[in-house]
């Protein structure tokens, strides 16, 4: 036990260094409120990962709460790390009261190390009556609910210029073949169909996956991502041979599979929304949009479109999803104004203030639709809520990082493999589920 | 203390007195050596010497560390591959890096005093140690960019290899299978059935951009209906793909493009018997063939792919590019040092050398290196304590895919431990093997430092 309390002491150190030299610990403003309201005086501190604009938008909802209620608030990103960094916070005696946790992983994490509180009796109504109950789950561990997920991710989006789908004359596909097919016509046209950003390991597990959850149906991608099956199963060599069909094919991927592997989350966005586009689609989730419109000035819903990704074989088509949830912390200092704030988000009151300004989706199916600012994020949203219960979590996201979340190795180096040489599904399968062993374990 | 100097100072009195006073006085020098050193020996203890212990002890405890397992964490590090690449990385990282650094490092140094703006050149070179290890990362990452539009590197060799070498206009051009062309070894594209004299061929195909056809082409429709006249052979090479869809395949429409400047060879008996380039409509023509069977074919250096640079950062490159950052970084701390050393040297050895005949190749061989052999020694092994524990160009240059193919100990002791494996026994089974790996070359060198005391 004394080893191990060191043990965290010390990563502690290393992630603050590390994160105050890489993310500069801003705290947000303060937020003061007045007059008579039940909160006065109380100050509620919030930790998330969210910077730049999202803290800005996220101070908004804070706004609105201490309008209503009071309380100061205080936000505090924490950089890329929230687990380290929250942990050294609570050994330091000064936990932050809520904390916005970006994977399902860390969430249960917190849970076992025995940090969090379950939600109030008001909260977990509002859950049960605004959000379908896939959301409720991954907001449990071991059948007590900690989490409210309070902005969600839609992962199941294949982006694509208008253009270059008008000029090789092609609709938008609905099944997977015929994505391949219209890609196929794409590339005759003269621009290579998809731009694949192979040098982050993390788009390519994305495309796994929708490919999985598509084929495999969601009972498996449950049990594949609690590795309750292997990945030796033979749903995951079909999957992996699936997506290798789109892999293999030099004409169908920007630069062959030697030029997707030297292109970056950013730079596969802007092969297609760039100044000189080189491919027609780019697969990957909500927030292109947000990379298309900022960095290369497109006007989304007329320069850039999406479609769902589309349904493999027989199955459905999938609907990939992340999202953060909002927690309360045992060590937090005013827990009961803590909880309130969370019933506060579990409102669509709350989400509607960020929805207007957009680069925000809500699971919150009471969340009127019309809020959000533009129609291709109310088009993402509706698709998200409609997809109800057969939403799935980034798989990735809920494995061990040393699996689904490391540069260099476990998945994203294994698929970054398979993308080099997408020949032997089996050999591929066989090696991740060595990694995958090997970091469920431990 | 200036009393008790003082004291010690003081001639002795009596004899068997003098002989307790005496110990006493040794004690109290000791006790106060003692005070002396203990602030630094307690900031080495806690900084060095526990963290050390620590590690050490750690490594034998699972990744929570709340078990002991004993050797298990040494036994699972050598059945990583990665830590045998980590392993075989830091070996060619250990020989090659110092050895090119105090051979690069020497001999600018010799040559450095020869020149007349010495200073200002040693200072040129010294500037990079300036530049943190992060920045020289960043900036190397951005010089080994394989796409010739981002990376230096790539971007001269692009420009040196298409001086002699012309690209070809076509390059992502292929023909659809099955309607005409087929696709030979080489990478030329063949008609499938034979044409004689008198025939009109008609060549598609597809994956050229309407906007990067060259700026004369014309539509290739009127040339394709033009009848050929009995020793000729005609045939037009156009763009099979029409603006927004519809357009048949494998047929001429109307608004379908020519493609200019394309070679095209009529071949019988798989020789090329003539041959023509394509006019602004695609079309071109064979004149005064002999009767029988030929092929139409359009060479492979149409389509040739455009000289794509250097894959500084690819699985087999990228250690000795890291290195090669890591070269501009050193060079001229080795050659200061080097520099230093040399001007230490006797120069009435070196006069006399000279009086005697001796050219400046025998000097340098014979007297200069032989002399300096010391300061290359410490230049040598400092830097292969500095390049054990190389990390950070390691970890900003690498792109991810080749992350693993990189990776040195440091590195991987680091990943291993915080960066996602959250194993920090495993981590400190390899912090230890580095330890292990350091210590040789730091005993010699405290030798020599005491030596050097001598």
């Amino acid at each position: 036990m004394m080893m191990r309390r060191r043990t965290t002491l010390l990563t502690s150190c290393i992630a603050l260094a590390l994160s105050l030299g890489a993310t500069a610990c801003g705290g947000g403003d303060v937020s003061a409120g007045g007059g008579d309201k039940p909160l006065n005086g109380q100050t509620i501190n919030v930790a998330g990962v969210w910077s730049g604009s999202e803290q800005k938008n996220f101070q908004k909802v804070l706004d609105a709460f201490a309008e209503k209620t009071g309380a100061k608030t205080q936000f505090t990103s924490t950089g890329d790390n929230v687990s380290t960094v929250v942990g050294s916070k609570i050994e330091g005696g000064n936990a932050p009261d809520v904390v916005m946790v970006p994977q399902v992983g860390v969430l249960q994490q917190f849970a076992k190390e025995g940090w969090l509180k379950p939600l109030s009796k008001t909260a977990q109504q509002s859950i049960g009556s605004n959000y379908a109950s896939v959301w409720k789950n991954y907001g449990s561990v071991d059948g007590t609910l900690y989490g409210l997920y309070f902005k969600a991710a839609h992962k199941s989006t294949v982006w694509y210029s208008p253009d270059a789908l008008d000029e090789a004359g092609v609709k938008t596909p609905t099944t997977y073949d015929a994505m391949l097919k219209a890609g196929q016509t794409v590339s005759e046209s003269g621009l290579a169909a998809f731009s694949v950003a192979g040098q982050d390991g993390w788009t390519l597990t994305d495309w796994f996956e929708n490919v999985y959850l598509s084929q495999a149906g969601p009972e498996k991608y449950d049990a594949l991502a609690a590795h309750k099956i292997k990945w030796t199963d033979p749903t995951v060599v079909e999957a992996l041979t699936t997506l290798g069909k789109l892999f293999k094919d030099k004409e169908l991927i920007a630069g062959g599979q030697k030029g997707a592997l030297n292109t970056d989350f950013p730079g596969s966005v802007e092969k297609v929304f760039g100044p000189e586009p080189t491919a027609g689609m780019v697969y990957e989730g909500d927030f292109v949009a947000g990379v298309a419109k900022d960095q290369f000035g497109k006007k989304i819903g007329e320069d850039a479109d999406f479609f769902p990704f589309p349904a493999v074989g027989t199955g459905k088509a999938p609907v990939v999803s992340g999202g953060d949830a909002a927690v309360v912390l045992k060590d937090g200092k005013n827990q009961k104004a803590a909880m309130e704030f969370l019933e506060y988000l579990a409102t669509p009151e709350a989400s509607a203030v960020w929805a207007e300004v957009g680069g925000f989706l809500s699971p919150n199916k009471k969340l009127d639709l019309a809020s959000y600012g533009d129609d291709i994020t109310r088009e993402t949203a509706k698709s998200l809520v409609d997809a109800g219960d057969s939403v799935r979590f980034d798989m990735s996201d809920q494995a061990p990082a040393a699996f689904g979340g490391t540069k260099g190795a476990g998945e994203w180096k294994l698929l970054q493999d398979f993308l080099r040489d997408p020949s032997d599904p089996k050999g591929t399968a066989a090696a991740l589920e060595q990694a995958a062993a090997k970091a469920y374990k431990g | 203390m200036t009393a008790t100097l003082l004291k010690e100072a003081s001639p002795p009195p009596a004899a068997p007195a003098d002989h307790e006073r005496k110990r006493r006085a040794r004690r109290r020098a000791r006790v106060i050596a003692l005070a002396f050193v203990f602030p630094a020996l307690l900031l080495l203890g806690a900084l060095v010497v526990y963290p050390v212990l620590f590690s050490v002890g750690r490594s034998f405890f699972d990744a929570s560390g709340d078990r002991f397992v004993g050797g298990d964490n040494y036994t699972e590090m050598f059945r990583d591959p990665a830590t045998l690449t980590a392993v075989r990385n830091t070996a060619i990282w250990v020989v090659v890096a110092p050895t090119l650094l105090t051979g690069l490092g020497l001999v600018l140094a010799v040559l450095v005093e020869k020149i007349r703006w010495a200073t200002a050149f040693k200072l040129l070179l010294f500037m990079p140690m300036a530049v943190s290890f992060l920045a020289a990362g960043i900036i190397f990452r951005l010089a080994y960019d394989e796409d010739p539009e981002k990376g230096v590197l790539n971007a001269a060799a692009v420009s040196v290899h298409d001086a002699f070498k012309d690209a070809s206009s076509y390059p992502n051009a292929r023909a659809r299978d099955g309607q005409g062309l087929t696709k030979a070894a080489d990478g030329s594209y063949g008609t499938t059935a034979a044409a004689s004299p008198g025939d009109t061929v008609g060549l598609g195909l597809v994956g050229v951009r309407a906007e990067d056809l060259p700026g004369d082409a014309r539509p290739a429709y009127p040339a394709s209906g033009r009848k050929a006249s009995a020793d000729e052979l005609r045939g037009v090479v156009y763009l099979d793909f029409t603006r927004g869809g519809g357009g048949e395949q494998g047929k001429v429409d109307r608004t379908e493009s020519g493609l200019p400047g394309m070679k095209a060879e009529a071949v019988r008996d798989g020789k090329a018997v003539a041959s023509a380039t394509t006019a602004a409509d695609g079309s071109f023509r064979f004149k005064g063939l002999d009767p029988g069977s030929y092929t139409v074919r359009l060479p492979a250096s149409n389509f040739a792919a455009p000289y794509e640079g250097i894959s500084w950062l690819g699985p087999a490159l990228v250690t000795p590019a890291i290195i090669g950052a890591y070269l501009w970084i050193w060079t001229g701390f080795a050659m200061v040092l080097i520099g230093a050393g040399l001007a230490a040297l006797p120069r009435d050895a070196l006069e006399a050398a000279r009086m005697d005949g001796a050219n400046e190749w025998q000097i340098f061989r014979r007297i200069t290196v032989p002399l300096l052999a010391p300061v290359l020694t410490v230049v040598f092994v400092t830097l292969v304590i500095n390049v054990m524990k190389v990390f950070d160009l390691v970890y900003i240059i690498a792109p991810g895919p080749v992350q693993e193919d990189a990776t040195v100990l440091a590195t991987q002791m680091w990943l291993v431990s915080f960066g996602g494996g959250n194993n920090q026994g495993l981590g400190s089974a390899l912090g230890v093997l580095l330890l292990l790996l350091v210590i040789p070359a730091m005993v010699f060198n405290v030798r020599r430092f005491r030596g050097s005391q001598r």
